[in-house]
């Protein structure tokens, strides 16, 4: 059996009274992408820290590659991609020196740099941006860029830190491209996001994270199967009469999800169409992963 | 301190992040470190210095010109040492970023320190230069020594900065460190004046003053020639240095780890 790329076991970090990774139990397969979904504050950039050792675990082990880390985390790094939530490019630099200094800082060998820059350039698209400084960069150039830093050594495990926050849906699907690509070549990825879209299609995994806890893990089709079944039956209507569906959904033992002026009715391809109808007059609609993450924790992402 | 685990490939990565940025922005750098000299010695050497009888033989200028190679040291490394680092953590992230690479702490610290001490020992000889060209400043061998005790002292100072860096919430506090440190530091090393006139105790406080050890091993190696005395001067110096570098390194690891 092929040693799993990644491995948390039992991993606890707490800073001060708040514990961000609560006994974590994760398990990564070689050359597969696992998205690491939760709402903000659920532990999954302090996740992605303990693994890179920017932050130290209270207890629990963790394997990187086949390295312990923190013990052998410089090991675990050399072969791993990081894209940080965070930008923290070199504003004053040109895209291509920033990954030069990149380069060196993954021991590139000297001869090889100039290549591995060009490549890099290549995969993020900004060939032509080489020699323009990060500071006349839009947001999605920037976002590309950091991808491109993350990759210059060809890792064999990429970390993507909330890869496509803050960006408009354009950019946003162009960065699904990139990932998407990289997904293709084999290497294995961590993608942490509260978007669950992004998670859907990008994912071969998705765990589930809530208050520092992995409470469900599995591909994305097998979660829906598993908690919220193939489609469900929406209601719209007034607070009043949501509540009275719901109460009666419920007498009928049917699982629903309410948001906004709504109510949902999960695996209603299994509910007797006459219970349906009697609820109301329901619009049908695939099941999502957002069902599941809110019969899961309950809570709502953004 | 533990065990010394630094791979020279990863300070070499550091410098080489930093050579791309110097690029950037060393014409202003530069410029500064060569231009405040020598306004400085120009006008001592036409104005003040005419008021001034020579000291122990040497004139004021030349004095002076050999005295500013420590605090030339000092500004080159502190201040880098102190902003540039508080910045690149705070503001900028830039180490997260480079911790995400297979570089340490140590390995972020010694590389930015080295580097900083690196420059400090370059620019710290403008006044030395300047100090030869316009002031009659006899050159002699024993002065090629200078940069390798302005890097010394830079290194020291560098780890100094970065140490202050890890210690201070804002930047503002620098202020502090500045007014109550710095420049103390560099009133009593004996740039200005010879420190044989103060008081005792003024004395053995200027006698911790690591830039005191450098004023005392550029004037040497410029007048008087180095003797068995300057290797106490440049084992301070290091130890100086080291000393700073067992503060620097975990403060900026317990900052930048969590």
């Amino acid at each position: 059996m092929t040693p799993p790329a990644v491995q948390l076991t039992d991993v606890v970090k707490a800073f001060g009274d708040l514990v961000a990774v609560d006994h974590l139990n994760l398990t990564v397969s070689p050359g597969t992408c696992l998205g690491l979904l939760g709402p903000n504050g659920a532990g999954k950039s302090t996740t992605m820290r303990l693994l890179t050792a920017q932050a130290i675990a209270d207890s629990g082990s963790i394997t990187v590659l086949g390295w312990s880390v923190p013990k052998e985390s410089k090991q675990a790094r050399a072969r791993m991609g990081v894209v940080p939530q965070r930008d923290n490019l070199d504003e004053q630099l040109t895209c291509a020196a920033n990954l030069l200094a990149y380069a060196a800082l993954y021991r590139i060998p000297r001869s090889d740099r100039p290549a591995a820059v060009q490549r890099s350039l290549v995969t993020a698209g900004l060939e032509s941006r080489a020699n323009t400084t990060v500071e006349k960069l839009s947001g999605g150039m920037r976002r590309r860029l950091l991808i491109a830093r993350g990759l210059i050594h060809n890792p064999d495990l990429v970390l993507l830190d909330e890869p496509t926050v803050g960006l408009d849906p354009q950019v946003r699907a162009e960065l699904w491209s990139v990932v998407d690509q990289l997904r293709n070549s084999g290497v294995t990825i961590v993608m942490s996001t509260h978007y669950i879209e992004e998670a859907e299609l990008l994912s071969d995994d998705v765990a589930i994270m809530s208050h520092g806890r992995v409470i469900a893990q599995g591909p994305p089709h097998e979660l829906l199967a598993l908690h919220a079944g193939n489609q469900a039956a929406e209601y719209y209507g007034p607070p009043d009469r949501l509540n009275d569906i719901e109460r009666r959904a419920h007498e009928h033992g049917l699982i629903t999800r309410r948001s906004g002026p709504c109510v949902s009715v999960l695996r209603s391809e299994a509910a007797p169409s006459d219970v349906l109808t009697a609820l109301g007059d329901p619009a049908f609609r695939p099941a999502t992963l957002e069902d599941v993450f809110v019969l899961l924790t309950g809570e709502v992402l953004d | 301190m533990g065990k010394i685990d630094i791979e020279i490939g990863a300070i070499a990565a550091i410098w080489v992040r930093n050579w791309l940025l110097f690029k950037r922005y060393w014409k202003p750098t530069s410029f500064s470190a060569i231009t405040e000299p020598t306004v400085f010695l120009l006008a001592l050497g036409l104005g003040l210095g005419a008021f001034i009888t020579p000291l122990d033989g040497i004139s004021y200028v030349q004095f002076v010109g050999t005295g500013s190679v420590a605090s030339a040291a000092l500004f080159a490394s502190v201040f880098p040492g102190m902003f540039n680092t508080f910045v690149a953590r705070v503001f900028q992230h830039s180490y997260e970023g480079i911790l995400a690479t297979p570089i340490s702490v140590r390995e972020v610290v010694v590389g930015e320190a080295t580097w900083i001490g690196f420059k400090a020992g370059i620019y710290a000889c403008a006044p030395i230069v300047i100090t030869v060209i316009f002031f009659g400043l006899a050159v002699n061998p024993a002065m090629l020594i200078i940069p390798l005790v302005a890097l010394i002292t830079g290194l020291g100072f560098a780890f100094f900065g970065i140490w202050i860096s890890g210690v201070v919430r804002n930047i503002e506090s620098f202020q502090y460190v500045t007014s109550a440190l710095v420049t103390p530091l560099f009133l009593v090393s004996g740039t200005f004046f010879p420190l044989n006139n103060l008081p005792t105790w003024a004395l053995t406080i200027a006698q911790i003053n690591p830039l005191y050890h450098c004023v005392q091993l550029v004037r040497d190696a410029s007048f008087t020639g180095l003797d068995w005395a300057d290797l106490g001067h440049a084992a301070f110096l290091v130890g100086f240095a080291v000393v700073m570098a067992a503060v620097a390194i975990p403060r900026m690891r317990s900052r930048l780890i969590e």
